[in-house]
Formats: C-alpha cells, structure tokens, sequence
C-alpha cells in the first residue's frame, strides 16, 4: 500500500525487497551486433523450451530449408523446432545440450549448403489489426517462439486472451541485470521501431489498455532510442519507465513489484494480477513471425568475459556450438577458463564448449579460473550475518534453508518456503563465508522432487497392488459362486428328475466329487 | 493486593521465577527425552498440563476432605500417587486413540509421567505451602505451563543443533545438557521478578 | 484399629473410583485396527517385493507397527524409507541390511519367450501385459523392479535392466565443498 503510494509519488528508490548491486562489467553496451557465420555443422536439439520435448519431422538426407519445422512439439507446453539454415540433415542422435548434469538430448545435425535459403510457405500477417487474436496466437506458437529472456517458456500460451484473467498492463522487461550481458540492451538500440510494432502487436492480442516498456538507468541510450521510437508513432499507451540498477529486478515478479507495488503470490502467474510480461527480444521475434512468416532461427548472444580476447554481442544462429562463436571472438584455448551459460549469476557452467546453443542462450561467458571465487575450497562456517536474508528479494531465511538442505531436512526446508526461491543468487553473491547457498537449495529442489516422484510412484503401485488383490478374490468368489449354483442346479434336478440322474453324473462337477 | 494481581503473580512466578525444571531441577527425565522433535515436545507438554492441573486440585481435594478430617497424613504419598496414576493412565488412553503417531513418539515417556517427580512436587508442595484450592489449581497449572515453555524452546534448540557441526566429543546427551545449563542460567535471570 | 480400618475403607474406595473411571475411559477410547500400520504403510515404496521376508508392504507396516521388527528391512526403500520409518516409530535409526541397489525394471527378451504367461501371474503390481502363447512384454513405468518375476520363467527371458536416467529426472548433487562433504558423511555415520 505504502509502497504503491511511493511508486506513484515517484519514490520508488527501494522497489522490491532485497537485492544487490553487483560490479556489473557491461563491457559490451557499445558494440554493434555482428552476424556470426555459419559454422560448418549445426546441433539442434529436439527441445530448446521449458515443457515437452517434440519429436523429429526430419530423417537422415532430408534436405531442409532456413525456418523449416523439423520436429514437432509434443502436448500442450511445447514449441516446434525449426531449421536454422538450408542444408542436409546428416545424423539424427544424442549430443550434449545447455544442461547443468552434462546429460545430452536427440539432436538433429545439418550440414549448411551454404545457400541459407529460407522456407516462405508462412506469409507476413500484415493485416494483423484485423486478424482474430487467436490466428495471432497460433502463428506465434507455428513460428516456435518461447521467452527468450532466458526461461524459454512458451510464449503462446501467456498471449492467451483470458476472460476471467484480463490482462490489464503489458511490462515489457529490458531490464537485463545481469552482470555482462547487453544482448537486449543492444537490441533495443538497434531495432527500437521492431520493438515498439511487435508490443503493438501483442496488446491487440490480449486487449491490453496500456504498457511499460521498463529499463533500468544504466542504459540511457537504449531508454533515449525506445522513446524515440515511441514519438516516432505518437502513441500514448505505451511509456517508458526508468529503474534504478539493482539486481534481481529483472526477474518477472521483482519487476512487477518494482513497477505496481503488486506482489504476485506464491504459486499464481503475473496474469492472475493482471500483468503480462515479456522480454524484449521475444517481442522483436514475435514482430518478425507476424509481420515476415520468420520462425525463430536466430537470437542476439553476448559473449563475454574476462577470457574473451573480442568481446561483443552477436546475432547467433540457434543450433551454433559454443566453440565456434568463441572462436570467432579469438578464444580458441580453454584450458583453465570456465564457460558459463547464461549471465554469472544465475547461468550455468558448462563442461565442454561443444555444445549448441539454444532458444534459452542469453550469453556466452567464458572467466578465467583466477577471476572466479574458487568457492568449493573456502566454504567457512555460516557466522550468521544475515547479509543473506538482508539481500533476498523474496525474504526467505537461506542460512536456515541451507542447514536444512545441506543435513537432507527436506520437509522443513519446505516449511522455509524453499520453493520460492528464485535461484538468483544474490544470497551466495554476499556470502562473506562463501557458502554455496544457491547451490545448496538447487540439491534441496532435487531431493524433494524425487522423493515426491518416488511417493506418487508408491501410490500408483499401491492401487495396481491392491487391485490386483481385488480381482483376485472376485475371480475366485465368482468360481466359487459358479461351482455352488452348478451344485445347487443339480441337485434340484436330480430331486425333480430322477431320470437325469444318471445324465448329470457324467457331468465333470460331480465326477470331481465322486 | 487484589485477588487477580495475586493469582498473576502466582502464575507468573510458577512460570518464569521458580521453573521447575530449569530452577527447581524436577521433571529433567522427560525435559530430556521428549525434546528431540518439537511435535512430540509440543503432545508431552499438553499431556503434562493435563495431569499437573487435575492433580494438584485432585490432591488437594483430597487432603482437604479426606487425609485432614480422617488424620491419615501419613498415606499422603500414597493418595497422591494413586490420583497421578489415574490420571496418567487416563491421558495415555486418550492419546493412543486421538493420536497414534504421537503415541508412539512419547514412548515409555507417557506412562512415566506418573513417575515424574515435578507433579508430585507440585501436589506435595502445594500441601506444604497450605494453598487454597484456587492458589493451588492455579499452581499446579502454572507450573505445568513451566515445564511446556522450556520443553518447547529446547526441543527447538535441539532441532537446529542437529544440522550443527558439533564436535565428536560433545555430540549427544553432552551438548543436550551442556545447552539445558545455559537455558537454566538464563532463567536464574528471571530471580527477583517478583516477590513469592 | 479405628485408624486401620478408616485408612484401608478410604483408601480401597478411592482406588475403586479410579479404576471405574478407567474402565469406563477404557471403553469410550477403545480403538478399532491400528491407524499406525496405515501411516508405515504410506511411507513404503509399495514395491510388494518381498525382500524384507513379509509377503507385501502392507504385512510389513502391520509388523513394523506392532513392534515384531526392525525399521531396516526395506532394501528397495533405501536409507530414506528406513529414516522416515524411524522417525515415525520414534526409534533409533538402524542400518541397511543390504546395500541399496540401483533402481531396475523387468524387461521380457521377446524372441525368446513362450507365452507361458507364468510372469503375469507373479506381477503383483499388474505390469506384465500378454496372452498365452502371445509374447509378453513388460510396463516399464509400471514396474517396480522386484524381480518376482524371474524365477517362475520357465525359459530365462526376463533380464533386469537399469532405469534409464531422464533428463528431467536429474537433480543437482551436494555442492563438493568440504563442509557439504562433512555433512553427508555425518549424515552416514549417524546411521551407522
């Protein structure tokens, strides 16, 4: 209440609730996006989104063309896949994907032809003022379109035009405070005018009354080049809010909060308040599916990091392994270099750069091992600071949920609320005992989940069991019931008669008892 | 002084000032067994304050009416005894039908609460002290409500010091007890609050 | 002897009282089967493999239960199922008798199988699925690797075989800091 007061006043210098203020080595805000090449082999794995993996449209020596569907998406959260340049598809196996365990997926391997022809048979919509929001919707799903902010969630389904929970405001997020990455803060630079049409386009989709474009006061030429582009249109909906440079503010609930004083509880959507938010490079897509056919083939990555002899950000084909694109940066040793996926925060370190990059690749970092907390050497007892606490934008209590994750109290760790921490962590971030906090709560999630998967294996098993049981005292009932009215049969016959008697003993029921 | 700043004080000197367990060291036995998980602490102190408060209006009912007039003071303890049991007896019943789990966490705790020398203290203490039958009602669930207070803080305390690194030679009973001195040192704290 | 005989009256009256008053709790809180058995019972894995001697989980709760057994029987169950046990019971927790085995499934080598349908007869979660003289072939999300059906195959065909591990499935190890490494083997030797 107070605080959406202070909002409106324009006070809003403590927006969300904790956080922290990184040194945030935005070393690339000036530089131009660059086409990265084509690289001589393509990795697509067959899901590149949070939801259901699709399955392959393609087979070996299919040859495909540029925003051609090669596997389609399977159940309800799900995208398709598409092509990333004409070429011929050469194998169809398992290779490594952006995951933390290493673990690998099915991709689909293409060779490049060289032609990058691109697949037309989707048409611009450039009528689409007039179009049913739900053929938008369609389109946007066709186009395999997921947040590519990072979560990679389907973006279809939050475009769905709701009765009962209209969306009021349209937030759309150039945050970005994660330390190194400028990939949307370049975009916006760049294609101010494609970002403007596309949040036009989505508030026909859902009826949205207005909608904020919010960046944070770091990046002044992007907030100067949105407003430009907003005048250029005279349009006086849509407006753009300046925010103070804070980090997690860029995570969808924080920036709800920072901007409407609304908090969105705990296990609801930001649409349950009447909030859609968008990333601002899912906006540009979406303009390019609407207005051009183009499915999602392309994304902006930054690659950066104190091992990156050309740091820049880059215009990436989905499906380019990572030790290509390091390659055309000048970075072509790793030994004693970690390489992150994702921003230092909450990115994840991968094992190897042969992997591909995907929907969900916001940046390519690659950090000296000296320049990175050596952590797994130096976790020291907790001296119970409270710094953790003081930082975390949801108020959890992470010494606690760490004690309780670490010593597998898992329905207490609950008890604390462990499932709504958001991973930022600003918690291991201000640690001055370097504990892995994030890391502790991550273990946590995963024990809990399984034995919650073990749990409901146990339930299934149970009712199989006791059905079985079941059905196996009816059929012998049933026998038994069958050889009584049999019995009871004969008897009455033989009393009624006598002549069958004689017949009614060859009968097997009575031979048995004789 | 009023009757109701009488009765305050009583409680609260029952409470805090002459806890039973952490000032007048009676009832260790269960404070010990029983403070291993704050649920089971939490059914204990109810089953507790059950018996305590029925027993020392109990016994004095009986001293009153039958062991004065009859001047048979020398059966005291067995009386007292004897109305604890029941009501041990009567609790224990009612939990295992209430709540199973419980049950089974209180183990031989329950049935020894008959045993456990803060009720008897209480009900002897009472006679000693010649309460009236609402001084002593209120004594008896004073210190019962004792007993709960530093029963529930030391299960919570032990809670968190299973996930602490303690030392090999202190794990166990060792930092059990060495953390029930502490908490009786800070309730020597409380000495003074009022005057008994 | 006055004194005798008030001590004895007054003293075999109130016990009377007392005992009727017990009798009487003793009926109003009279309990019907033994609710405790359901909540072991819950905490099973519900593989009815009958590796810890008991015919099913369920025999095996109403043992746990009833106090004839110990808490660590359960090998398909693991550490996990014997803490929670333990923890339910309120009992020290004891270790495993034998060491916890990966999780497996049954899998049916088709070409070799005759059609006996002896194995769907042993499933006793059902996750057998065939006809006689037709190959059978094994649910494997439905089955809880307990291995009773290898020994009534008249022809070996039936192979345990490792769960695939999913994707989705993983889950972050412990941190490999020293002080996460302490907690775990702790967490061991407590057990022990």
């Amino acid at each position: 209440m107070i605080k959406s007061l202070l909002n409106k006043l324009g006070f809003a210098s403590a927006p969300f609730a904790g956080g922290i203020t990184p040194d945030m080595c935005k070393w690339t805000e000036n530089a131009a996006i660059e086409d990265c090449p084509l690289p001589p082999l393509f990795i697509v794995p067959i899901k590149q989104h949070i939801g259901q993996a699709c399955s392959p449209l393609v087979q070996v020596g299919d040859l495909v063309l540029r925003g051609q569907k090669i596997a389609k998406s399977e159940g309800y959260l799900s995208v398709p896949i598409h092509a990333p340049t004409s070429g011929k598809v050469i194998k169809i196996e398992e290779h490594a994907i952006p995951h933390p365990s290493g673990m690998g997926l099915t991709s689909i391997f293409i060779e490049p032809d060289g032609k990058d022809e691109r697949d037309t048979s989707l048409a611009g919509l450039d009528n689409w003022q007039t179009l049913d929001p739900a053929e938008l919707r369609e389109r946007v799903r066709l186009c395999g379109i997921a947040g590519l902010g990072g979560a990679a969630f389907p973006t279809f389904i939050k475009l769905l035009k709701d009765k009962r929970n209209p969306i009021e405001t349209i937030i759309l997020n150039g945050i970005e405070c994660e330390p190194f990455l400028t990939n949307d803060h370049r975009l916006m630079v760049e294609n101010s005018a494609e970002i403007v049409h596309g949040l036009q386009i989505i508030m026909h989709m859902v009826d949205a009354k207005k909608a904020i474009i919010a960046i944070e006061d770091n990046k002044l030429d992007a907030i100067n080049a949105m407003q430009q582009a907003l005048s250029s249109i005279g349009n006086d909906t849509i407006s753009v809010a300046s925010l103070p440079t804070r980090y997690p503010q860029g995570s969808e609930k924080q920036l709800i909060e920072s901007l409407t004083g609304k908090q969105v509880p705990i296990g609801k959507l930001p649409m349950h308040a009447g909030v859609l938010c968008q990333n601002i490079a899912t906006v540009k897509a979406i303009n390019d599916a609407i207005m051009l056919g183009y499915a999602i083939t392309d994304r902006i990555i930054t690659v950066s990091g104190d091992a990156v002899p050309k740091p820049t950000n880059m215009r990436v084909r989905l499906g380019t392994p990572m030790r290509f694109i390091y390659a055309q940066r000048g970075l072509e040793n790793f030994d004693g270099i970690q390489i992150l996926h994702g921003g230092p925060m909450m990115g994840e370190r991968m094992r190897h750069p042969d992997i591909p990059v995907v929907k969900s690749s916001t940046g390519l970092l690659a950090i000296t091992d000296a320049r990175i907390k050596p952590a797994h050497q130096v976790e020291d007892p907790c001296i119970r600071c409270g710094h953790c606490s003081e930082v975390c934008p949801i108020s959890l209590v992470p010494n606690l949920l760490a004690d309780h994750c670490r010593n597998d109290q898992l329905e207490k760790a609950a008890d604390y609320d462990l499932f709504d921490c958001i991973e930022c962590g600003a918690c291991s971030y201000v640690c001055p005992s370097h504990i892995p906090l994030v890391h502790y709560f991550r273990y946590g999630k995963g024990q809990t989940a399984q034995v919650r998967r073990e749990q409901s294996f146990a339930e299934v098993s149970r009712l199989r069991s006791e059905g079985r049981d079941a059905r196996l005292q009816r059929e012998k009932d049933e026998k038994a019931a069958k050889r009584r009215k049999v019995r009871d049969t004969l008897r009455s016959e033989s009393v009624l008669n006598p002549d069958n008697d004689a017949k009614a003993k060859t009968s097997p029921t009575t031979k048995d008892k004789e | 002084m009023s009757a109701i700043s009488e009765f305050g004080v009583i409680l609260l000197s029952a409470v805090l000032v002459n806890n039973y367990v952490l000032t007048k060291f009676l009832g260790i036995c269960p404070f010990l067994g029983v403070s291993g998980k704050t649920e089971t602490a939490i059914g204990m102190s109810f089953a507790v304050m059950f018996v305590m408060t029925l027993a020392s209006t109990a016994s004095w009912l009986v001293q009153e009416y039958i062991l004065i007039p009859l001047d048979l003071l020398y059966l005291q303890t067995i009386f007292f005894i004897l109305i604890i049991a029941t009501l041990v007896q009567f609790i224990e019943m009612m939990i295992h039908k209430v709540s199973p789990v419980l049950y089974q966490g209180l183990g031989i705790y329950l049935p020894l609460i008959t045993t456990n020398c803060a009720v008897l203290g209480v009900a002897l203490l009472n006679v000693q002290q010649e309460n009236t039958f609402m001084t002593s009602a209120l004594y008896g669930f004073g210190a019962a409500v004792g007993f709960a207070l530093v029963l529930i803080l030391f299960s919570g305390l032990r809670e968190r010091m299973e996930g602490a690194p303690i030392p090999d030679a202190f794990k166990g009973s060792a930092v059990s007890l060495i953390t029930a001195g502490m908490m009786s040192l800070a309730f020597l704290g409380f000495s003074g609050l009022v005057k008994v | 002897m006055e004194q005798l005989l008030y001590a004895t009256l007054s003293l075999g009256a109130f016990a009377l009282i007392a005992g009727i008053v017990l009798a009487i709790a003793s009926k109003v809180f009279h309990i019907e089967g033994d609710p405790l058995s359901d909540k072991i019972d819950a905490l099973l894995p519900q593989t009815q493999c009958g590796q810890c001697g008991f015919p099913g989980c369920r025999p095996y709760a109403n043992a746990i239960a009833s106090g004839e057994v110990d808490v660590n029987h359960c090998v398909p169950g693991g550490e996990r199922t014997m803490l929670s046990i333990a923890d339910l019971m309120g009992v020290e927790p004891k270790a495993l008798e034998e060491e916890e085995s990966v999780p497996v499934v049954a899998f049916v080598r088709e070409d070799e199988c005759i059609g006996c349908t002896l194995c769907i007869k042993a499933c006793p979660v059902d996750a057998i699925i065939g006809a006689p003289k037709q190959y059978h072939t094994v649910i494997a999300d439905h089955c809880t690797g307990c291995v009773l059906c290898l020994e009534p195959c008249p022809v070996d065909c039936i192979d345990m075989i490792q769960k695939p591990e999913l994707l989705e499935h993983w889950s972050w190890p412990l941190p490999d800091t020293q002080r996460a490494q302490l907690g775990a083997e702790r967490r061991e030797s407590h057990h022990d």
